[in-house]
């Protein structure tokens, strides 16, 4: 579905991508694994189209869509949930998640996913007219990921949605995640917690200084000493 | 009494419509448009070439032929704003907040000057000078035109209220405010965003130009520099970026002079106005409903 091929991203003389190249199944769970500053990212944001690629290709069921614009990518069906949430913290619950459907003009069309994101969701159905900075980190958490939904993705690019919250929570965020991949959308996860990652992807990639170094079934990976000793801090 | 509170009101909606532009452009992209004023002066031109078009018609319905003039002048100074946006603000994004400070200040001058060679620097006067009943409303003299002027200004700040509160647009636009790069990963066109929030912004400095000409008479060049003023002063009593403070400020500020000047004079009102602003600016700068201050840079 998504092939990243070679891409390089440069901010100013910083080379955050150096030929990355990956693919994402339709249906997967993919996990994108990796250190602070190892681009996972800019890797989300060169396919979102927020950050323009300097060189590679990126193509989406094999249509190049290599420099388009973020709208174009969100109509595409690409949903970037970003780094740290980035909920509109004056805006109230319900209209984070109407902005989630900017693109769907059809009123009642847009009802409805809303209605499916609160039975998903239930804490949000009950905060929906608080304000998006007043939920508690998880709850945060919960309403990009269902914002993001909103947009009605294909394809659904998460990073770090464990970021910051307790182990509980993020099994429960994890288990939310991997529903939204049974119920048919796929996902490409980033994350630094690599074990609550690889228990629920299905392949997974690790980056380092902008490439992949190695990649595998998730099982594989979990059982892969130099994994281990990296990112699952055994 | 109840004449100042009249008084000040009736110019307090003034200030409030000019201020509004101002409050939502810098609540959406941060930045101090100082060329606003210069689209209420562009407005008010507008309305004096179109007065001048229409001819017979201002003679037999001179209010009928103020609001449709009204109008079209919003629709004209709103894509003057945006034009103005797209050369002048856009290719700067990013840019440090000085830079987009100065361009402004020459964009200003730009407007006025180039107002002077189009229309001459000797102030024009208004075809239509609205006369108007004089009513007397609890001790107070107000005349129908008042108001007129005074149902269409609260007209548009409602309009512009609901529209920024309960639609579409409005929520991209306060989502732009809070996190462009969100707001973007939501498949929001920013850039039309921003341009949108130029039109209405400018529209509405537009119309209450239309309406100073036909109220106060006379127009000239260089008639925005000290509204755009009041109106940054009156955004900045509300609360710059929040559309309801900046109504309130624009009201308040009206007040304020009006009750300053019957103390104190009429040669202190520009005094009066700005000593305001010197205040609110270093004791309250996030002005009265103005919320947290959160600096981006
Ligand atoms: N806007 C930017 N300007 C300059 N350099 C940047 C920018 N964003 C990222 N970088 C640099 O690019 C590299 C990759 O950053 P990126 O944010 O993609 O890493 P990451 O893998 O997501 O890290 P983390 O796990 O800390 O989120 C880093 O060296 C970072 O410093
Ligand atoms: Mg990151």
């Amino acid at each position: 579905m998504l092939e990243l091929t070679d891409l390089d991203v440069r901010y100013g003389a910083v080379r955050a991508l150096r030929g990355l190249s990956l693919t994402v199944a339709e249906g997967e769970i993919v996990a994108l694994l990796g250190n602070n500053g190892a681009g996972k990212s800019t890797a989300l944001a060169a396919v979102s189209g927020l950050v323009r690629p300097s060189a590679g290709r990126i193509t989406l069921d094999g249509r190049e869509v290599t420099g388009a614009s973020p709208p174009a990518m969100v109509a595409a069906g690409v949903v970037h949930v970003p780094e740290g949430r980035r909920i509109f913290s004056t805006l109230t619950v319900r209209e984070n998640l109407q902005l989630g459907g900017y693109l769907v003009r059809d009123g009642a069309e847009l009802e409805r996913r809303i209605a499916r994101v609160y039975d998903l969701l239930p804490r949000l159905a009950e905060r929906r007219d608080q304000q998006g900075g007043t939920l508690s980190g998880g709850e945060q958490q919960m309403l990009a990921i269902g914002r993001g939904l909103v947009a009605g993705p294909r394809l659904l690019m998460l990073d770090e949605p464990s970021m910051g919250l307790a182990p509980l929570i993020v099994t429960a965020v994890m288990d939310v995640i991997r529903d939204i991949n049974a119920a048919g959308t796929t996902v490409l996860l980033v994350e630094q917690n690599a074990k609550a990652a690889l228990r629920i992807a299905h392949r997974g990639h690790v980056l380092d200084q902008g490439a992949v170094t190695l990649h595998a079934p998730a099982a594989e990976l979990a059982a892969d000493p130099r994994v281990i000793e990296a990112y699952l801090g055994a | 009494m109840s004449q100042l509170v009249w008084n000040g009101l009736f110019v307090g909606s003034f200030y409030a419509l000019v201020a509004l532009g101002y409050s939502m452009v810098y609540g959406v992209i941060k930045l101090l448009n100082f060329a606003h004023g210069d689209l209420y002066m562009l407005g008010a031109f507008s309305g004096f070439a179109m007065l001048g078009a229409l001819g017979g018609l201002v003679r037999s319905q001179s209010l009928l032929a103020l609001l449709l003039v009204l109008v079209a002048t919003m629709l004209v100074t709103g894509l003057a704003g945006m034009a103005l946006e797209r050369v002048a603000y856009r290719p700067l994004r990013g840019a440090p907040r000085l830079s987009l400070l100065i361009t402004a200040v020459g964009a200003s001058f730009a407007l006025e000057y180039g107002t002077r060679a189009a229309a001459g620097a000797d102030p024009r006067v208004y075809q239509v000078r609205l006369g108007g009943t004089t009513l007397h409303v609890l001790g107070a003299r107000v005349t129908v035109q008042q108001l007129v002027l005074v149902a269409i200004a609260v007209a548009l700040m409602v309009a512009l209220h609901r529209l920024v509160t309960s639609s579409r647009q409005g929520r991209a636009m306060r989502a732009i405010a809070l996190d462009p790069v969100a707001a973007r990963l939501m498949g929001i066109d920013v850039d039309a965003v921003i341009a949108r929030t130029f039109f209405l912004g400018s529209a509405l400095a537009g119309a209450a130009g239309v309406m100073a000409g036909g109220y106060y008479g006379k127009i000239d060049f260089l008639m925005g520099f000290i509204i755009g003023l009041k109106a940054f002063t009156a955004a900045v009593i509300g609360g710059i970026g929040n559309i309801p403070g900046t109504m309130l400020g624009g009201l308040l500020l009206g007040l304020l002079e009006s009750f300053g000047t019957d103390l104190l004079g009429g040669e202190w009102r520009d005094v009066f106005a700005f000593g305001c602003l010197i205040l609110f600016l270093t004791v309250r700068p996030t002005g009265l409903l103005g919320e947290r201050v959160t600096e981006r840079v």
